[in-house]
């Protein structure tokens, strides 16, 4: 009998965190096919700038490609853009392909990130509302994005609040409506959202907190959008960024286990042996917040994820315990977390020349860090931060608080002590 | 031909970090690592042109404060997502106290 033909490892969704594990696996020379299949067309790229460069640059935007425009090339990675995975058949281990026939794995790598949540509102129709989360939806927005032209962010969200600033300096009359009670939600300390607000107010966006949607209506040019307490706004444009949805479909349909994501243990593998999920749509266990299950949606944890799954694919045994780190351009000025603030019992405020840094202290250990403002004054010590909640670290509040000590001489006495 | 300037005092850089320089036009990221090497590069992080001398230098690496992308100092190779495409490096010679980078 023929041997069969090893059917290798095969990766749903060429984001970041499918591209950086298949890249990975090269990288660790492993020599068996890699198939990477993504529903996009274009070569794998990066979603941050969607919101960012691609709506403010001057020349029309190219997709910015992980990893640069070669990377998958001469990689023997059979990329197959533009091709949608429908169903996943764990006990013949095929893929079932929009067109094609089945496609056989013998590991299957679930990358499927998120989509963005929809608006349920009467008058919320994919015409009169954008969204954004691909590079198409990136060319659609900054199609509407013409001077002058009046601008509805619904949530206050970091995409909208980014593309809210991205409007704002094309041009355009822009309101954002959030409708919890402050912008950003529980992921931001409350002293870092109030200041982000400040902020954006003092460009000249409008923010609108605490008040409900009612409807979007329309009118001759554009829409209004009508608020709970009568206000309408009237906009040439509505985009709405009100969270996302983990792509799980796939998973569930195939009985393995959803947990506000598809659930994978420390190393990222499902309870199927032979299948392994990164990125926004996985659920995982952190052991450095006592094993708390989180889904991020952040750029570096799917870099992170794709890499590590990478390794439990070829047989590591090592946990993901990569702390959280997150960036947000507001302005041209840095918002980032290290961290989970929210874990924090105690916060202590080291003042900056005039920016306050945020540490998140619970029962004394540090457990986040967070900071908005120029990138010089944030990110090395956010950097820091994250190292010193990597350590497990419960630093002197009084040396965090003091700004004329170094952090770096915190982590350097933590490695001294160790 | 060698083109020396005067880029900085020595005692400007603490050990282990780095700074901006500003010459003709051009920034470069001027570091002093252990042991009281000096090193030199171009300034900007070749993923998104942020300058690298508000990153953070480890060892022999310097961090770019935008996304965490990595470069080794003295030869500029990127070395860590999403960097991917090396800095370019000038040679570096001390002179009483200062630091002289090569544009050649
Ligand atoms: C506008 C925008 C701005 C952002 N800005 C920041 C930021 O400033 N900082 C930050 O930290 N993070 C940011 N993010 C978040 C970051 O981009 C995501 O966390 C990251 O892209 C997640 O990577 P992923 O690989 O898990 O998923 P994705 O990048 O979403 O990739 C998943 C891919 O899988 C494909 N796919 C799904 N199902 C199938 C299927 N059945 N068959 C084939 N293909 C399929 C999808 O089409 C998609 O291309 C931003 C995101 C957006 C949208
Ligand atoms: S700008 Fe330096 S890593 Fe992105």
């Amino acid at each position: 009998m023929q041997p069969q033909a090893d059917a290798g490892i095969v990766i749903i969704g060429a984001g970041e965190a499918g591209t950086r594990a298949a890249l990975t696996l090269r990288e660790r020379h492993y020599a068996g096919p890699i198939t990477l299949i993504g529903t996009e067309t274009h070569l794998p790229y990066e979603r941050p700038p969607l919101s960012k460069a691609a709506q403010t640059a001057l020349d029309h935007p190219a997709p910015a490609i992980i990893g640069g425009a070669d990377a998958l090339a001469g990689q023997d990675i059979d990329y197959r853009s533009g091709v949608t995975v429908t169903g996943i058949d764990r006990a013949a281990k095929t893929l079932g392909l929009q067109d094609g026939p089945p496609l056989p794995y013998a590991q299957l790598l679930l990358a499927t990130g998120a989509r963005p949540r929809t608006l349920s509102l009467p008058g919320a129709t994919a015409e009169s509302v954008l969204y954004l989360r691909t590079f198409g939806d990136a060319l659609a927005l900054r199609g509407q994005l013409a001077h002058g032209i009046r601008l509805v962010v619904i949530g206050g969200g970091f995409i909208g609040l980014e593309v809210a600033a991205s409007a704002l300096a094309r041009g355009c009359t822009v309101t954002v409506v959030e409708m919890a009670p402050r912008i950003l939600g529980r992921a931001v300390p409350a002293e870092i959202a109030a200041r982000v607000a400040t902020h954006h107010r003092a460009a000249g966006i409008t923010i609108i907190e605490g008040i409900g949607l009612t409807a979007i209506e329309p009118r001759a040019q554009g829409s209004a959008v009508l608020l709970a307490d009568g206000r309408a706004l009237e906009a040439d444009a509505v985009i709405a960024g009100i969270g996302a949805i983990p792509e799980t479909a796939l998973a569930e349909a195939a009985g393995l286990a959803i947990e506000n994501g598809i659930r994978v243990d420390g190393r990222l593998a499902t309870d199927d042996p032979a299948i392994f999920a990164a990125g926004d749509c996985c659920a995982f266990p952190h052991p450095v917040f006592g094993g708390r299950r989180l889904r991020l949606e952040a750029w570096r944890n799917a870099q992170d994820q794709g890499r590590h799954v990478a390794g439990s694919m070829l047989g590591d045994m090592a946990e993901f315990a990569t702390v959280p780190w997150f960036w947000s351009d507001q302005h041209g000025d840095t918002l980032q977390i290290a961290g989970l603030p929210d874990e924090g019992d105690r916060t202590v405020v080291r003042d900056i020349a005039g920016m306050p840094f945020l540490f998140h202290l619970k029962a004394g250990r540090l457990v986040g860090a967070s900071a908005f403002g120029p990138i010089g004054k944030v990110a090395k010590d956010i950097r820091l931060a994250e190292m010193l909640i990597q350590a497990g670290s419960s630093p002197d509040p009084a040396a965090l608080a003091d700004p004329t000590i170094k952090l770096k001489s915190l982590l350097q006495s933590r490695v001294a002590a160790a | 031909m060698a083109q020396w300037v005067n880029a900085c005092g020595e005692d400007e850089i603490d050990e282990e970090d780095v700074i901006r320089f500003d010459h003709a036009g051009q920034s470069f990221a001027v570091y002093r690592l252990e042991d009281d090497k000096f090193c030199a590069t171009s300034g900007f992080c070749t993923h998104e042109n942020v300058h690298l001398a508000d990153g953070l230098v480890m060892g022999r690496i310097i961090e770019c404060p935008k996304h965490n992308g990595r470069f080794d100092i003295p030869t500029g190779k990127a070395k860590g997502a999403p960097a991917c495409i090396d800095l370019q490096t000038f040679p570096v010679k001390i002179e009483d106290g200062r630091v002289f980078i090569d544009l050649g």
